[in-house]
């Protein structure tokens, strides 16, 4: 097990090495640079900037520096804000997606497992229906339809909430972002789980449990929840890190200052190093946690042996 | 007599009987099909929202890039939806026809979508089908190759895509697709892993049929339940992403638009005019819901292993 784990994450070392090389070389190569959209320019002013952050040198060369400030975990200054490094930027905003993404994930996974397993349990009846008419229409709200409704509803209609802002995540600024985060992955969630719940009901070994008399709650808690959770467990994997992240339509609604913004507008700017940094960061997360999941299905599943 | 009418009743049986063939795994399909009302009253639906997208048009006396001049005096007042001023569902802030701008917008995101789709569908069948059949070290590599696509931001390749190719139409739902093939090409290959071994992969090959020949003839047919289930299912994901590429201001450019162009400027001003969000909203979650529902009717149909 020990040697799997360590396998699994030095499997990963290449592929992360692939990853920031692509997406350094797609990056440059992609026409524009971060400075010239800002008009007039001397050009002496503009070979100074260009000479700071190494852009006249040989794109190899820019190459090697970046490798070599990322070992030492520095991910470069930002071209676009000019006194800030992008570590700075990221210690900032990273907390805050964090923060919301952690609260969204929760949100999610306990409601769309509970209607899950609960419209699984009373297959084809009324409350079956309902629940999976919910997660229907969770699935086709995507968050920028849902993000104008909740302020539509919440702060002008209702005025309960404020429409914007983070306040150092104080609740009242948290409730729409994660609403607007979960809803969709709790409409997923419920589905995936009913699915496998249903098939899990029917299982041999849960007509013996029952046979045996053992109680309701016995049964789904301690026989039926391991086995049907697994193929939850492998989408939840990527949904973290998709939700950890953070996102633009969230950040841009709301005005959290969480990492989705910077990274849309660093594309937008040529901000070299904002883009690789977030790319990094979710390369790296992306990585990181399908080897969990890998390591959690061997936890969860006796029959996975490495 | 007696004897004589039981006879030919027998007859008429055995002639009946004989016309009875069996049915095939697509006339199954389609009698699964054809007894999920949701599923067909979704295609219903559907059919008529792309009609409307389509003739919707025609039947309004404005343009989709004219501007109402009166109405853009008091939005909130004569920019309502009204039927006597023509425009039906109302006008945004600058005095476009909101109805026409949302026929306008809905062929756009339907287009994406469906095309997005087929790019994407093309893609993955072929690659998932190829690194299956092939197997060993390339499937090793090609299956490496998808992970690293896999750990990349998708925002990264669109934004990448978007600033390489410039913003036209056609290549925006080009982009969409070639991004959005890496699970359809896990998929297929799962299912080809399993076709491979049978019997007739293996009398094709003993025939003497080249690899190329055996993945398109007798391979992706057999897969083309999944594939199309999966298909079905895409278009919507790339409806909402289109619409989410327009959000950032990186989709269709103006006078054109699409459902979440107007969505996203409709966000902006649902405090002086909140027709302007709420129809291209109805629209694109009624799609989207149609979508769904399609695809899980599809998938019973095609697919019945999975209920």
């Amino acid at each position: 097990m020990i040697v799997f784990i360590i396998k699994r994450f030095l499997a990963a070392i290449p592929t992360l090495l692939i990853l920031i090389t692509v997406s350094f070389f797609l990056m440059r190569l992609a026409p524009g640079n971060p400075f010239s959209s800002d008009h007039s320019i001397p050009a002496e002013v503009l070979a100074n900037i260009n000479a700071k952050y190494h852009l006249d040198e040989p794109i190899l060369t820019q190459y090697f520096y970046y490798l070599g400030g990322l070992l030492q975990g520095d991910l470069g200054p930002s071209f676009r804000y000019k006194d800030f490094s992008i570590n700075e930027l990221m210690a900032q905003s990273f907390p805050v997606s964090a923060e919301i993404g952690i609260w969204s994930f929760l949100v999610a996974l306990l409601i769309g497992v509970g209607c899950g397993v609960i419209a699984a349990l009373k297959q084809n009846s009324g409350i079956d229906h309902a629940v999976m008419a919910f997660a229907n229409l969770g699935m086709v709200l995507p968050n920028f339809v849902l993000a104008p409704l909740c302020i539509l509803l919440f702060s002008i209609y209702l005025n309960w909430l404020p429409s914007g802002g983070w306040n150092d995540g104080a609740w009242p600024y948290l409730i729409m972002p994660v609403i607007a985060m979960s809803t969709s992955y709790i409409a997923q969630i419920a589905r995936i789980t009913r699915g496998s719940m249903i098939e899990t009901m029917h299982a041999n070994f849960i007509r013996t449990a029952r046979a045996k008399g053992l109680p309701m709650s016995h049964i789904i808690f301690r026989h039926a929840l391991r086995p049907a959770l697994l193929p939850v467990v492998s989408y939840l994997g990527p949904v973290f890190v998709a939700i950890v992240t953070g996102s633009v339509i969230v950040d841009v609604y709301f005005s959290t200052g969480g990492i989705g913004q910077h990274f849309i507008n660093g594309a937008l700017n040529r901000d070299y190093s904002m883009v690789m940094g977030v790319t990094i960061l979710i390369g790296t997360l992306t990585i990181l946690f399908n080897a969990i999941v890998d390591i959690l299905y061997a936890v969860i599943d006796p029959k996975i042996r490495y | 007599m007696f004897m004589s009418s039981k006879l030919q009743t027998v007859d008429a049986l055995i002639s009946t009987d004989a016309d009875i063939d069996g049915r095939s795994l697509w006339q199954d399909a389609r009698r699964r099909f054809f007894a999920n009302h949701a599923a067909i009253a979704s295609l219903i639906i559907l059919a008529c929202i792309t009609c409307i997208s389509l003739l919707g048009p025609l039947f309004s006396q404005w343009h989709y890039e004219d501007i109402d001049w009166e109405a853009l005096s008091d939005i909130s007042l004569l920019g309502r939806p009204s039927i006597e001023s023509g425009h039906y569902f109302g006008t945004d802030t600058l005095g476009r026809d909101i109805f026409v701008r949302t026929m306008q917008g809905g062929q756009i995101s339907l287009l994406v979508g469906i095309l997005g789709s087929f790019v994407a569908v093309v893609i993955g069948t072929l690659y998932g089908a190829i690194s299956g059949y092939v197997g060993g070290r390339i499937d090793n590599l090609m299956m490496r190759f998808l992970e690293i696509l896999n750990s990349f931001p998708f925002m990264f390749f669109v934004i990448i895509l978007m600033t390489v190719f410039g913003r036209h139409i056609f290549l925006i739902f080009v982009a969409i697709g070639a991004i959005s093939w890496l699970d359809m090409a896990r998929i297929v290959r799962g299912q080809t892993l399993a076709l491979k071994n049978k019997e007739f992969i293996e009398a094709a090959h003993a025939c003497g049929v080249s690899g190329l020949q055996i993945i398109l003839r007798h391979i992706i047919p057999n897969l083309l339940g999944i594939v199309v289930v999966y298909a079905t299912l895409l278009v919507p994901n790339m409806i909402i992403l289109e619409s989410f590429i327009s959000f950032l201001g990186l989709g269709v450019q103006e006078p054109m638009t699409s459902w979440g162009a107007l969505i996203s400027e409709g966000a902006i001003t649902m405090e002086i005019a909140v027709w302007q969000l709420a129809w291209p909203l109805a629209f694109l979650v009624l799609t989207l819901f149609c979508f769904n529902f399609l695809g899980d009717g599809l998938r019973d149909a095609l697919d019945p292993k999975d209920r």
